[in-house]
């Protein structure tokens, strides 16, 4: 045993220089090559492949993005053409006939329409949305509820309202059925009709940021406010609603938008009497071919998404909150 | 206060359901007018014999699964891109595209393809749809990706790296796996959008290529039809279904 245990060192002593050696040259090698793949090889080949992976969306986004927003910024400057072409002369003609009364009516109309869309959805949301909140475990059922309608296009959910609100609809039918009136009620092609749309199709917009809100309400808050006497309706007006303020505002900015770039809704539900924005671009792009007209209609309905939208980031900015969409 | 919630709430629930269960509903009514006469599925049978309702139809599944392999494809990989290094013009412009009004965007592209038809000898048709949807969705894709990366840990592919792999390869091996269910729910998101547009297809939309929502526009704009409460129904409940599949992938 022990002249054993004696050799075994001996003889990993006289093997060990040969194999350290050789370990040596593998640590120094392996070495050599972590520094090569840090210092030299990774960084290069991951920037080029990154350039790779974002190419195809830059040509993209370029050619069928940019590039049309330009020449409608072109075409905006531009004559309209004879043939409904546009033509050289430089103008800002476009520009000014968007302060034409005939325009700037509905132009009007339009902000106006979205506006009270936007506070009707908000009126409608908010007891919704705090419902929801207070829903406990069935939350998240009642949250697919009011995001499901978006699973349905656009369009046939415009279509279930004239299937309801027509001359001949179900509801003028049974109304004229049970004898509550003789001749069809006009609830169709008016500013009406077309605020209805437009809330129906726009109100989960609204509720979704208010209950994203009101979800993170700290409830001590409520309990403390009933402890120093409030009523729950004064809870609500002076400690709910104010804490809101960041949902209100997104939702408000959400359903404007879409509301005041609306075309299908006032299209189908305003019929040809209630004209927005969206439908003057339309009309001036198809049967008045009018194109340098519609393209500086447009741009001045673009700008005043971007404005919004960045009077809404600032907003958001100061109060601190939300996080990054893209 | 919780009662008249409660109550509020099966209103407001009947608000935003009723109209298209009610319209399903009619679409089984055996009369042709708003009146009720009983139960029957000719109105499907109708619809299903109607030849230019079903080339409409597959037009549009034509555009939308080319939209769909596009769109996923090119914004996934933007979406891994950005993930790895912040392009703000690209983000911007991808903001822009998202909040745009349709109409606006539909009109630039109408534009965009006359002004380029000026040098090629190509029309409207099938392709410029395609190639519209796969922009207007590109926005979608990479939020919905982009945010599946942003769960990620970034230190996996780095190690992928630092053991030998190019980066595609640690991309193809180690990324895109743990992003397929966000790369899934991206494309059939894009799918039920590009099925589904109106506004912008209606714009670029050759003759040869009618698509099944220009069919129920025209349809719809002439008064209301039984067919079209048919159409309406199979596609409430295709493309709901669709998305609740979609849903699922998310949260997988």
């Amino acid at each position: 045993m022990k002249s054993r245990s004696n050799r075994r060192p001996k003889n990993a002593a006289q093997t060990a220089p040969s194999r350290s050696r050789l370990g040596n040259g593998f640590a120094l090698l392996s070495r050599a090559r972590q520094q090569a793949v840090l210092s030299v090889a990774k960084p290069a080949p991951l920037a080029a492949s990154v350039t790779a992976f974002l190419s195809p969306a830059v040509v993209l986004q370029l050619l069928l993005f940019v590039a049309p927003m330009l020449i409608i910024a072109g075409y905006s400057v531009l004559s309209r053409g004879a043939y409904g072409g546009v033509e050289s002369p430089w103008t800002i003609e476009n520009y000014q006939r968007l302060l034409d009364p005939l325009y700037g009516v509905i132009l009007l109309r339009s902000v106006w329409l979205a506006a009270v869309s936007t506070l009707l959805c908000l009126v409608l949301g908010f007891p919704l949305a705090l419902f929801i909140a207070r829903s406990g475990r069935r939350k998240n059922f009642y949250l697919q509820l009011v995001i499901m309608p978006f699973w349905t296009s656009f369009l046939i959910r415009t279509y279930a309202w004239l299937f309801l609100l027509r001359d001949t609809g179900l509801l003028n039918t049974v109304l004229q059925a049970t004898g509550m009136i003789s001749e069809p009620l006009p609830l169709l092609y008016n500013d009406g009709a077309v605020v209805l749309g437009l809330v129906y199709g726009y109100l989960p917009f609204m509720v979704l940021p208010l209950y994203a809100t009101l979800e993170r309400l700290d409830p001590s808050l409520l309990e403390a406010a009933a402890d120093l006497g409030a009523t729950p309706w004064v809870a609500l007006w002076r400690i709910v609603l104010p804490l809101c303020r960041p949902g209100i505002l997104a939702g408000a900015i959400l359903v404007f938008i879409p509301c005041l770039g609306a075309y299908l809704t006032p299209d189908l539900m305003g019929g040809g009497k209630t004209i927005m924005i969206g439908n003057l671009v339309q009309n001036q792009f198809t049967t008045a071919r009018d194109w340098p007209f519609g393209s500086a209609i447009s741009l001045a309905l673009m700008a005043l998404v971007m404005l919004l939208l960045m009077g809404a980031a600032r907003r958001k900015g100061l109060e601190g909150e939300g996080e990054p969409l893209l | 206060m919780n009662r008249a919630l409660g109550l509020y709430a099966i209103a407001a629930y009947s608000f935003l359901h009723l109209p298209l269960l009610v319209l399903s509903v009619f679409s089984f009514n055996a009369s042709r007018f708003t009146r009720w006469e009983g139960w029957s599925l000719k109105w499907y049978s109708a619809m299903a014999a109607d030849a230019a309702l079903m080339e409409a139809a597959a037009n549009s599944v034509i555009i939308a699964l080319a939209a769909t392999v596009g769109a996923t494809l090119v914004g996934t990989l933007c979406a891994y891109g950005l993930w790895k290094r912040r392009v703000a013009w690209l983000t911007g412009s991808l903001y822009l595209s998202l909040v745009s009004p349709e109409i606006v965007t539909g009109v630039a592209l109408l534009a965009f393809y006359q002004w380029a038809f000026r040098f090629l000898d190509v029309q409207l048709g099938m392709h410029t749809v395609v190639l519209a949807h796969v922009s207007f969705s590109l926005a979608y894709v990479v939020v919905v990706v982009l945010s599946r990366l942003r769960t990620l840990d970034p230190v996996l592919e780095e190690a992928a790296m630092d053991l030998g792999a190019t980066p595609w390869w640690a991309f193809y091996r180690v990324t895109l796996p743990q992003l397929l269910p966000g790369v899934a729910a991206a494309a059939l998101l894009v799918f039920t959008i590009s099925f589904d547009d109106y506004v912008i297809t209606s714009l670029v939309a050759g003759v040869d290529s009618e698509t099944l929502p220009m069919l129920i526009y025209s349809t719809a704009r002439r008064g209301a039809s039984p067919v079209l409460n048919a159409i309406s129904t199979v596609l409430v409940v295709g493309l709901g279904g669709l998305i609740l599949f979609a849903e699922r992938l998310r949260e997988a």
